[in-house]
């Protein structure tokens, strides 16, 4: 027997994969970090390891801005859209590191469990609460999911995407059960969570087994070229994409697959809950937006009447089931869940101008919303956090300068002008009206003037109302969640006043690679 | 041989199992079902692997093994805990969220 020809190895482009390739490597370090370092220097090595890692991966991305080329026998692509959502991803995610680190406002220590793997109400959990144990797993996790969502955002066939969708949800699910208040609402929160999602990357892969067996391929340029070849609309190709787009749209919870969301926000530590509300939303938004643009794009008008449909049931239903809530995180869910129906929009456009504007609205939804979660981790009593709307009574004149800041995340994720908010959606929805959808449009605004109501009556609430009892009790934060509320502040304000540098380096990244 | 019977057994499995999803209330079953959906599309895979003879499914194949693999172990952890709580993995009990 004759040794078969060897196997072409394909060329690794190292430079324009490093910054998923730093993130999943200093995660993997990590690990070994949690096996051999000592209790005592464990936790300051990862944290110092975590933002390293994210600092050289931003750096790194701007190095490689304006790379237009797939990657890894064209399975990744590196382009325009793939680094201004992947440097939006590592922004929230510094962001959000910064407040897991946060110490001060919780007296037995952070967000998170002790030990998780203690039994809730335990001796056992008391006493490593008593001697002040943190879990230092939850770094490495937060890596990994990092580099997950990286490489979900950059994959550019149906494997890879599916492999990204795992790394970024596997540590979020173990990730939502950790929280070291109220540990029975949170366990549930990962069951919850784990147990749809699973269902949901379930019918994610069995999607791309249909468009396989359709095109042969699961790489994006492969399906785009069967699907404009085609004579007649083959079912394996429809029913693929129902499929697909089930999957993607229980990760952005769109209605009819949102049910999840509420319950998981609420469970959820703090800081996690805000990534998943941010970081996550843009990751799958990101992949969402390079599946329908790139594979399917040319079928535009065959899937696009469903879209129209979960997009208005979504902003609907997010509008308006949010002004019905009296727990803040349930009402920041259901918020998150209008701004997936918005964001819909510009993924059923299909032009270069509403990619770039729904890269430029994920980007200031993603920073106002870590914002708003950093307020809701320091308003608390004596057993954690309070999420219900009536400890917010009067914060206003407790604490203008909290309060102040929470109205203006609030105002942005309305839309109101001169937040970033406004921009976000001003140009999302002229995009999108320029498109042809303008009806849509309307009923998009519509809907968005519904949830301002409730962000309004947040603001109502802090303001004018009479705070109970001793009005509420606001934790000193450290410099971590400080400088996360400011500088998300910053940005929000930033660029709803000079939106234009932003706005162009959106612009000239609205081309996908194929 | 016709493969295409195939693909109709793993339509029937992944219907199986989102039934089960849908349906039952333990939770251990339920992710059973999860992990039957995967391997329906596994099956899905290779079928169609066999009938564009080319590689690409079989080694999809591998990858998804391995990713459920991982789900096991993550999904089994979470459920142990609860478990270990309530003492019944049942996905009905009383739910602590408010709506």
């Amino acid at each position: 027997m004759t040794p078969s020809a060897p196997v072409a190895f394909p060329d690794i482009q190292w430079l324009q994969l490093a910054p998923i390739i730093v993130v999943l490597g200093a995660a993997a370090i990590e690990v070994l970090v949690e096996a051999f370092a000592p209790r005592t220097s464990r936790r300051s090595i990862q944290i110092g390891l975590t933002f390293a890692a994210l600092i050289v991966a931003f750096a790194i991305i701007v190095i490689n801005a304006g790379t237009f080329q797939l990657v890894v026998a064209g399975s990744a692509a590196v382009d325009g859209p793939a680094l201004f959502l992947q440097g939006a991803v590592v922004l929230t995610a510094l962001l959000v590191a910064l407040l897991m680190m946060e110490r001060k406002v919780d007296p037995s220590g952070d967000a998170f469990a002790a030990r998780a793997s203690a039994m809730p109400g335990s001796e056992d959990e008391r006493q490593f609460t008593a001697r002040g144990y943190l879990q230092t797993e939850i770094w490495p996790l937060f890596l990994f999911c990092t580099g997950g969502m990286m490489l979900f955002l950059s994959a550019n066939d149906l494997l890879l995407m599916f492999i990204g969708l795992e790394i970024m949800s596997l540590p979020l699910y173990l990730l939502a059960g950790m929280a070291r208040r109220r540990r029975l609402l949170s366990q549930e929160a990962a069951m919850k969570y784990f147990l749809l999602g699973a269902f949901s990357s379930a019918f994610f892969l069995y999607g791309a087994a249909l468009i396989y067996g359709f095109a042969g391929t699961v790489s994006f340029g492969g399906i785009a070229d069967a699907v404009v070849g085609q004579s007649q609309m083959s079912g394996l190709l429809l029913g693929g994409i129902v499929l697909l787009c089930v999957g993607m749209f229980f990760k952005v919870a769109a209605v009819p697959f949102h049910e999840w969301a509420p319950d998981v926000y609420q469970g959820s530590p703090t800081p996690v809950t805000a990534y998943m509300a941010a970081g996550v939303k843009v990751a799958a938004f990101g992949a969402f937006l390079r599946l329908m643009y790139v594979a399917f794009g040319g079928e535009a008008w065959e899937w696009r009447p469903a879209f129209w449909v979960v997009a208005i049931l979504t902003f609907f239903v997010g509008a308006m089931i949010g002004l019905a809530q009296s727990d803040i995180k349930r009402m920041l869910a259901y918020s998150s869940i209008a701004h997936a129906g918005f964001l819909l929009l510009g993924v059923m456009a299909v032009t270069p101008d509403s990619l770039s504007a729904s890269m430029f609205y994920l980007l200031t939804y993603a920073i106002a919303t870590v914002g708003a979660f950093g307020i809701v981790m320091l308003i608390r009593d004596d057993s954690g956090e309070t999420t219900s709307l009536d400890a917010w009574r009067g914060l206003g004149r407790t604490h203008p300068l909290l309060a102040t800041a929470f109205t203006i995340f609030l105002l942005s994720f309305a839309g109101i002008p001169l937040t970033a908010g406004f921009i976000g959606k001003f140009t999302l929805f002229a995009s999108s009206a320029a498109a042809g959808e303008g009806w849509l449009v309307l009923l998009a605004v519509i809907a968005s003037a519904i949830a301002a109501f409730f962000y309004l009556r947040v603001v109502v609430i802090m303001f004018f109302s009479d705070p109970v009892g001793s009005g509420p009790s606001v934790a000193t934060p450290s410099w971590a969640t400080q400088t996360t509320i400011v500088v998300a502040l910053i940005v929000t304000v930033v660029l709803g006043l000079f939106p234009q540098a932003v706005l162009n380096i959106a612009d000239h990244a609205d081309v996908f690679v194929r | 041989m016709d493969p295409s019977a195939y693909i109709i057994l793993s339509a029937i499995l992944f219907t199986i199992g989102a039934i089960g999803v849908l349906l039952r209330r333990n939770a251990i079953v339920v992710f059973m079902s999860v992990e039957m959906m995967l391997n329906a599309a596994n099956l899905a895979f290779v079928t169609f692997a066999r009938m564009h003879g080319n590689l690409e499914g079989q080694v999809i194949a591998f990858f998804v093994m391995i990713v459920a693999a991982a789900e096991v172990v993550v999904g089994l952890a979470i459920i142990m805990t609860i478990f270990r709580t309530r003492r019944s993995v049942s996905i009905d009990d009383p739910s602590l969220m408010r709506n």
